[in-house]
């Protein structure tokens, strides 16, 4: 095997792990080609399995011959290993950076992964885009699913089936890219059963500096107005940002060729700004100093919370221009891949009850951000501890995760999942065994045959056993329109996340607990009581009718 | 006292959409003033206390009418407009006066009552007896005895009438102490902690000045120390910064001089002054009243606060101490200056950590009582209840009360209370509706005859103590010492109190009402199931006589219930001044709804639907200014 290689020293006696708020725990540490496992001798139950592909950075350190490595993980853990002689712990230093940067995806461990549960339901076929389109159809007949994109050549981040206007022809189609970004030309993201109104997603037209236009493109999204609406075009982008991108070819619709559609822009940064935003913020989280005021200037300073504000207001938005507005909406960033996804997907959680439950969260992520083309591989290479010079690495689905606390903490009854479902999918995005994150696009996945070589991440969750931990015990179905505030004072650190491992959770577990205790009680007696109800019925019923009090 | 009775056509201001204003009636009463709207058919009321109002501001004129901005002790923001100059002038006299009384006659609660005879009203002021607590922690023992010597506040005028005393401190050292202490206010006894049989001593800075020193003091320090087993030495911790301390040992004050005293170890904790504490509340109000404040403009005014930094110096300490007593055995004396604001803080936030007792609804009155109340923390000074010295009023009560909800935040099953308990306990202290917090010491409170003329606020929380429950308490985590974190990180902004009349930033769906809802259909239930299964029994003949349901639970509730009480509005809604939840909120496009507060889970289909255009967001109407028109 190819790791042997990699793999200098396999095992290490005696070696120590430290761990913040647990004991100390003293183990043998092995390595294999994508774990590293710390097992306790003592007592068989203690075992550390970490993935490489979890681990962000390593330090390491020796006071003599004692060496220790300070692990620094994706999600966002920090464990010290203490191994005893210099030699081991250099060898097994350098595995551990060798084999957590493998540049080959067919490397990763999905590849290599063989489940332990039997697959009763195939995630890999949970989002089917004709099934989809079929709920369309019951609903409107004035959209129709196109296989322009078959083998990918009109949009190679685009999947191969895309939901479009019924009179716009696929030639059309094909010119409409040509004029977006990346070839990302409109397409639908979300019907709003309600009103009939829609919304869509696309990348910038290229306008450029002499001011292009493409009729096509323009017959295309005007084709989802209404006779005489007005629809709204979200740019995520501020103004000037906007204006710059025409120098690079790209731009914005001009008000002269689009009429019908009043542009609003909005201030979601590029995500290239959000990874120092996400190191800087993690960098204070883990700051133990007790002053208060350096801690708050650091949140300052770190931007994050300011993002979250800036995404779940931009949604909102295109809530409300859908829903209260009655108008359709076009949003679009730069290349529509990452701040146009956060809004599209944070607007639906607001406007359709579906998406709060499990099955439609995993649709939407599915749908949403899988296949229209997030690039979660060049996205998620990194996390808060890297520090190798950024490439294209940036918590945009992260972000995204976070917005989605902020309506599920708003909103603490409307939600068919609980926080540890968004930690879970935080987790699986930058190191899994499933496949489902591997890739940047639809094409790529096809290309690694992740579907025939690799488990989806979807097959294990819906196990009933495992969806158990993800259940919101608060849950009651809704129809409603859930607006988040966005008053800063409404929006908090997530502490899941960003305090998971610099806390002790103890006291919250056991909240947590007696919550669940109380919701199933209380529903074991209005059981009994009811069972109690038809036993007397059925006595009175059977004897002498009794006088009731 | 004459003043305007109402004035029609005035507008109260919507923070976030003034489209969304309400125009309405404003009515003023002796105690109140009332604000009603009428919409076709819902009639909205916002009650103020007159004594809640801290401030009325009038606003230059604009064109849509005169504007008049009142601020309350509660937090609550009220923005009224009128059409007539004069109108607002006279609601701006009237107002004035009578949010100022000078006289504390003129306070509420000689006023109030609550339709109790004097038997309830006597009962309901030894409901809570600091006495009874000292037997609970076991006093008289072989080492602390209750003495009288106070009894006619001849030592300390600002003490109870009783104190806790070390049993081998005579006479001679007790009223010695006293006189080398600042105020009389000598060292006494504020909690005894059985297990390790540890205490925790309050007293007021020493009259050290540079030389100073005094035998009966040091005696007295040293019978502390002597009354504790365990160890050999004791704490003394000054909860002011080492700056302030020393600046006033040149006024013949300071602290204690360690080379004076055998076997004490000398602390300084750093907690701010009460003028340092007010502009920190100010500051933090004015962020909290920003109309829609950046993430980043609203972090960096909660830093330039510092509000947070002064709640987590008071943790500090508080932790500090619970640490001595119960992981050093050590016996702690502590102080400030006169020993009435930081140290209450200190010793009370204590006494939570280290005793399972204060953490119930029943404790935290006996823990305020005795801490606070009887041990003379100013409250007619520092909630400025009469128009006095503005310099004297310090939210140092409001501090302990955030302390107490930062440790409900980290132990969320220990509190047998919720957040709604120590809101109402703050809008309590400030409304002089009962006669509990004002004055500023024992004697004071005995000289005004409080207990006769005014009624005590615990009996009527009390009534209401389903509505404070916290329904994740666990009794079996009951017996733990407290151990919460004090990093930064884990204080947060309490928008529960700082803006609590802003509706919109809540959670629109609250996990403790809706698990309130759920303990109280439980109860509900487990009676019904009672009720059926007799029923049952007799209609299996097991049980002979169908006479009459059993008594039910309600039925047999306490006797208080039984009580004639002032109708509903008087006794409830004047402390809690009404203010309709959309009166508030703000919400683009929100202008059609709502009669109804956020998706309240549970909530029947009807309120679902109305409820489903809730205002949205603060800001996003605004955002829609921002469409760029052309380039």
């Amino acid at each position: 095997m190819e790791f042997a290689e990699l793999i200098k020293t396999p095992r290490v006696d005696g070696v120590d792990l430290h761990r913040p708020f647990m004991p100390t725990v003293e183990g043998t540490l092995c390595l294999t080609g994508h774990h590293l496992i710390l097992s306790s001798r003592q007592d068989n139950t203690e075992e550390l399995w970490l993935l490489h592909a979890n681990i962000d950075s390593i330090e390491k350190r020796f006071v003599g011959s004692l060496g220790t490595i300070i692990v620094k993980c994706k999600d966002l853990r920090v464990i010290q290993l203490d191994i005893p002689g210099m030699e081991e712990c250099l060898n097994i230093a350098s595995s551990i950076e060798a084999l957590s940067t493998l540049d080959s995806v067919s490397l990763m461990y999905p590849f290599f992964y063989r489940p332990l549960f039997e697959v009763i339901e195939d995630g890999w076929q949970l989002f089917v885009p004709e099934e989809a389109f079929k709920d369309l159809e019951s609903m409107t007949d004035e959209w129709r699913l196109s296989e322009v994109n078959k083998d990918f050549s009109v949009c190679p981040s685009y999947p191969s089936l895309l939901t479009v206007p019924k009179d716009i022809d696929d030639e059309s189609l094909c010119k409409a890219a040509s004029f977006r970004h990346g070839g990302r030309f409109p397409v639908l993201s979300y019907y709003h059963k309600k009103n009939g109104m829609v919304m869509m997603r696309a990348a910038q037209p290229l306008t450029g500096t002499n001011g292009r236009r493409c009729k096509e493109d323009e017959k295309l999204i005007n084709a989802t107005l209404c006779a005489g609406k007005r629809g709204y075009i979200i740019d995520t982008r501020t103004i000037a940002v906007a204006q710059q991108a025409k120098a690079r070819g790209g731009g914005f619709e001009q008000e002269a060729n689009y009429p019908q559609w009043r542009r609003i822009h909005k201030a979601i940064e590029r995500s290239n700004v959000l990874q120092d935003s996400l190191i800087k913020l993690v960098e204070a989280c883990n700051d133990q100093s007790h002053s208060m005021d350096r801690w708050l200037s650091k949140l300052e300073a770190s931007n994050w919370q300011s993002k979250v504000k800036e995404i779940l207001t931009t949604a909102c938005l295109a809530a409300q221009c859908i829903d209260r507005e009655g108008a359709s909406v076009l949003v679009h960033g730069t290349e529509g891949t990452d701040s146009t996804l956060q809004v599209t997907s944070l607007a639906q959680i607001i406007l359709d009850p579906a998406c709060r439950t499990i099955r439609g969260f995993e649709v939407l992520i599915e749908r949403e951000w899988l296949q229209a083309g997030h690039p979660f591989q060049q996205r998620c290479a990194q996390s808060a501890y890297s520090n190798g010079k950024p490439r294209s690495e940036a918590p945009v689905f992260l972000l995204f995760l976070d917005c989605v606390w902020q309506i599920l903490r708003q909103f603490p009854c409307s939600f068919q999942f609980n926080e540890n479902l968004l930690i879970m999918f935080f987790e699986h995005a930058y190191a899994s065994q499933f496949g489902t994150f591997l890739g940047n696009c639809v094409a790529e996945r096809v290309k690694l045959q992740l579907s025939q070589k690799t488990v989806s991440l979807w097959s294990w969750v819906n196990r009933p056993q495992e969806l158990e931990r993800f259940l919101n015990p608060l849950y009651e179905p809704n129809n409603l329109v859930i607006w988040p505030s966005v008053a800063p004072q409404s929006l908090l650190l997530w502490e899941g996340v960003f305090l998971r491992w610099n806390r002790s959770t103890k006291c919250l577990d056991e909240a947590c607990q007696e919550m669940v205790h109380i919701i199933e009680y209380n529903k074991e007696l209005q059981n009994k009581v009811n069972s109690l109800r038809r036993q007397l019925a059925q006595l009175e019923t059977e004897e002498s009718p009794l006088q009731t009090p | 006292m004459s003043h305007v009775e109402s004035v029609e056509y005035v507008k109260l201001l919507n923070k976030y959409a003034e489209k969304k204003s309400a125009l309405g009636t404003l009515y003023l009463t002796a105690t109140h003033l009332i604000y009603v709207e009428q919409t076709n058919n819902a009639r909205t009321e916002t009650w103020v206390l007159h004594h809640h109002i801290v401030s009325v501001e009038k606003l230059p004129l604009t064109a849509s009418g005169c504007p008049l901005l009142i601020r309350c002790k509660t937090f609550q923001l009220l923005h009224l407009l009128f059409q007539r100059e004069r109108d607002c002038q006279d609601v701006y006299q009237s107002l004035l006066r009578l949010s100022q009384p000078v006289k504390e006659e003129e306070l509420y609660a000689f006023l109030y009552n609550p339709h109790q005879n004097e038997e309830d009203r006597r009962q309901g002021w030894e409901f809570i007896s600091v006495a009874n607590d000292f037997s609970r922690m076991g006093l008289s023992n072989d080492y602390w005895e209750i003495s009288h010597l106070n009894k006619n506040y001849e030592i300390c005028s600002t003490y109870p009438s009783i104190l806790g005393v070390p049993k081998n401190a005579s006479v001679a050292v007790v009223t010695g102490s006293a006189k080398f202490r600042s105020r009389g206010r000598l060292p006494v006894l504020s909690y005894y902690h059985k297990d390790t049989k540890a205490a925790i001593c309050r007293c007021s800075q020493p009259l050290s000045g540079l030389t100073s020193r005094c035998v009966e003091d040091e005696q007295m320090l040293q019978a502390i120390s002597q009354a504790n087993p365990n160890c050999p030495f004791i704490y003394v911790v000054d909860t002011r910064p080492k700056l302030n301390a020393m600046a006033n040992r040149a006024a013949g004050k300071g602290y204690e001089n360690e080379d004076n005293y055998s076997n004490i170890r000398f602390q300084f904790q750093g907690i701010e002054n009460i003028h340092i504490m007010r502009n920190s509340l100010q500051k933090l109000l004015e962020v909290c009243s920003v109309k829609s404040p950046s993430m980043s403009d609203y972090l960096t005014g909660l830093e330039n606060s510092g509000w947070l930094r002064h709640i987590k110096s008071v943790m500090d300490a508080g932790v500090f101490l619970a640490k001595a007593v119960c992981e050093e055995r050590a016996s702690v004396l502590v102080h400030c200056s006169d020993g009435w604001d930081r140290t209450a803080q200190v010793c009370s936030l204590a006494c939570i950590l280290l005793d399972p007792y204060y953490r119930t609804i029943k404790g935290l009155m006996v823990l305020i009582e005795k801490e606070w109340i009887s041990f003379g923390h100013k409250f007619s000074h520092r909630c400025g209840h009469l128009d006095t010295d503005p310099k004297e009023v310090s939210p140092v009560f409001t501090q302990f009360l955030e302390c107490v909800w930062q440790l409900s935040e980290q132990f969320p099953c220990v509190f047998e209370f919720n957040e709604h308990y120590l809101i109402e306990i703050h809008n309590q202290v400030y409304a002089c509706q009962y006669g509990n917090f004002i004055g500023n010491c024992q004697k004071e409170r005995l000289d005004m005859r409080l207990h006769e003329k005014t009624f005590s606020l615990w009996p009527h929380l009390l009534k209401n103590q389903h509505l404070y429950r916290n329904p994740l308490y666990r009794r079996s985590l009951e017996s733990t010492v407290l151990r919460p974190s004090t990093l930064p990180l884990h204080f947060k902004f309490w928008c529960g109190m700082y803006n609590h009349y802003d509706r919109g930033m809540h959670p629109k769906q609250s996990v403790l009402d809706q698990l309130l809802s759920l303990t109280q259909k439980q109860e509900e239930g487990e009676r019904t199931m009672t009720e059926l299964q007799r029923q049952l029994a007799v209609a299996d003949g097991v049980l002979p006589d169908p006479s009459g349901p059993i008594n039910t639970p309600t039925e047999q509730d306490s006797p208080s219930e039984k009580t004639p009480t002032a109708p509903f509005v008087q006794s409830n809604g004047s402390c809690l001044p009404l203010v309709n939840g959309d009166a508030e909120e703000a919400g683009p496009g929100a202008e059609k709804c709502i009669d109804k507060e956020g998706a309240e889970p549970g909530a029947t289909e009807h309120d679902l639907t109305s409820s489903e255009d809730k205002p949205v967001s603060v800001e996003t109407e605004h955002s829609k200014e921002e469409v760029q028109e052309s380039s």
